[in-house]
């Protein structure tokens, strides 16, 4: 118990830290004679997804994050609430981006059970711990100039997952306490619609993005996964969008869900991004309908 | 064994979409879209957008607020700070005017020719559409106008950038 406080005040005072220092590197920033910083337009750098890349809220984007250009490195931090009816979650991470071709970020999410977990015998607030490092290369195209052909920008990635639980998986039938994720996506900015569309395809054994370990009693191989955003610029400073996220099936006692969002982004400026999401995340493990608040901060530069 | 297949599967993807890329590449260096690259395209679906600028009359505001702001911009100010500011806020009011379908014609310089030395990379493009939309926004054009207008802009960007 001792130990589980100590953690949480740990954790808390190093997400504090990290924020407080990557905007305070983003202040330095702003001064407009430091032209190696954030000269990548409002928006166009998406915020961060659930396992910490840039994208929407569930799904990464083929965009580099941060506000770097071919010759700049941009950074940021984020920090995520999900309030389910029976669950939360809250995570934080960070990310650079670098020469907008690497992307490399680490996320961790912390998946409260609250009464779940006393249900299920592990004993009230029982919490899953997941670490993500991510890894994302732009391959080609730029989402924002290739306005006169179809081409979109398109990238690679790789997110690699560790579960805090390896007794409690294993005994859910996964059959693995970490796993990589392997995506190809290609995202297309058409700026005379205002509209900016994203498609992954996501190579995957996570059952419940690894929250619940990786593979099953009923599949234990790699399946390829859709996922879709699409958001609406309204202005500069804010968009509005939905998107899905298609997940496999892999264990027999809990059914899995696909995924489902509508979110609201604001950028006042570089530095800060808010973003607000009704998300739909269906059944997880012996509750149905999980529906509830995704919010999300990002500061950066 | 099994993580083999997916890994291939990436692979095949991936090359896929290169080849799609350098396609791409091989046609951008046409000289059908050097020559467009070279002024504007007038595109009369945009007829309503220039009425949306506010004619003529608005593209003239525009660029005299456009002009301040990059010379107020610390990314922008060195490259027009020796120019001839007034000629390139006329030529700039032709070619915007144009290619809203607008009853103008630009007589100015070739795109290429004019940025070619001027050393231009993505950083100071993106800060000067910044300093555009921050100009349109102030002449109360509609966001929707606004990417209109970027979105035929964006592509003479092989023209301006260099380096
Ligand atoms: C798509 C983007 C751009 C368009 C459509 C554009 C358009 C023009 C036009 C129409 C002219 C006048 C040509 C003439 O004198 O006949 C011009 C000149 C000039 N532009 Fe651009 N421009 C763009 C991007 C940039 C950028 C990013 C910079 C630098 C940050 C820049 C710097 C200049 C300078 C310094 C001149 C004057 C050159 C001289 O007088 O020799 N332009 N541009």
């Amino acid at each position: 118990m001792q130990n589980n406080r100590r953690n949480r005040i740990a954790w808390l005072t190093g997400c504090v830290l990290g924020v407080c220092l990557v905007s305070s590197a983003a202040m330095a920033a702003d001064d407009t004679s430091a032209p190696a910083f954030s000269n990548k337009l409002l928006l166009t750098g998406g915020v961060s997804q659930v396992e910490g890349s840039a994208g929407g809220g569930l799904t990464p984007w083929a965009v580099i994050g941060g506000y770097g250009t071919g010759d700049e490195i941009g950074a940021n931090a984020f920090v995520t609430h999900i309030n389910l009816p029976d669950y939360h979650v809250n995570e934080v991470g960070a990310m650079v981006g670098l020469y907008n071709r690497v992307e490399v970020s680490f996320a961790q999410q912390r998946f409260d059970t609250e009464q779940v977990g006393a249900a299920l015998g592990l004993g009230r607030g029982f919490t899953f711990r997941q670490n993500i490092i991510g890894v994302k290369v732009r391959l080609f195209g730029d989402v924002v100039l290739d306005q006169d052909s179809w081409m979109p920008q398109v990238s690679i990635g790789a997110q690699h997952k560790k579960n805090n639980q390896a007794a409690v998986l294993a005994f859910v039938g996964a059959k693995s306490d970490e796993g990589t994720d392997y995506y190809v996506n290609a995202t297309k900015l058409f700026l005379g619609q205002s509209l900016l569309v994203n498609a992954t395809l996501r190579m995957t054994k996570a059952n419940q993005i690894g929250i619940l370990g990786f593979g099953g009693d009923r599949n234990n191989a790699y399946k390829p996964e859709f996922e879709g955003s699409v958001a609406y610029l309204l202005s500069r400073n804010w968009a509005v969008g939905a998107e899905y996220r298609q997940k496999p099936n892999n264990l027999g006692i809990a059914k899995e869900d696909d995924w489902y969002d509508a979110f609201v982004a604001w950028a006042p400026t570089k530095h800060v991004s808010l973003t607000l999401a009704y998300a739909d995340l269906g059944n997880i493990v012996i509750k149905d309908k999980q529906r509830g608040l995704y919010a999300s901060v990002q500061v950066g530069f | 064994m099994h993580t083999c297949l997916p890994r291939t599967a990436l692979l095949a993807i991936a090359l896929l979409f290169t080849q799609g890329a350098i396609a791409q590449d091989a046609a951008s260096m046409s000289p059908e879209s050097a020559a467009m690259a070279a002024s504007a395209p007038r595109d009369p679906a945009l007829k309503p957008v220039f009425d949306q600028f506010g004619g003529k009359p608005g593209l003239v505001a525009l660029m005299n607020d456009f002009m301040a702001n990059l010379m107020a911009d610390a990314r922008t100010r060195p490259y027009f700070a020796a120019a001839d500011r007034e000629h390139i806020k006329a030529e700039l009011v032709d070619q915007f005017c144009v290619i809203l379908d607008g009853p103008c014609t630009y007589t100015g310089k070739d795109m290429e020719k004019v940025h070619r030395n001027l050393g231009i990379n993505r950083a100071a493009f993106n800060a000067l559409v910044e300093d555009l939309q921050t100009a349109m926004d102030k002449n109360k054009v509609p966001f929707r106008a606004q990417n209109k207008l970027l979105a035929k802009l964006a592509p003479m960007h092989p023209a301006v950038i260099t380096r």
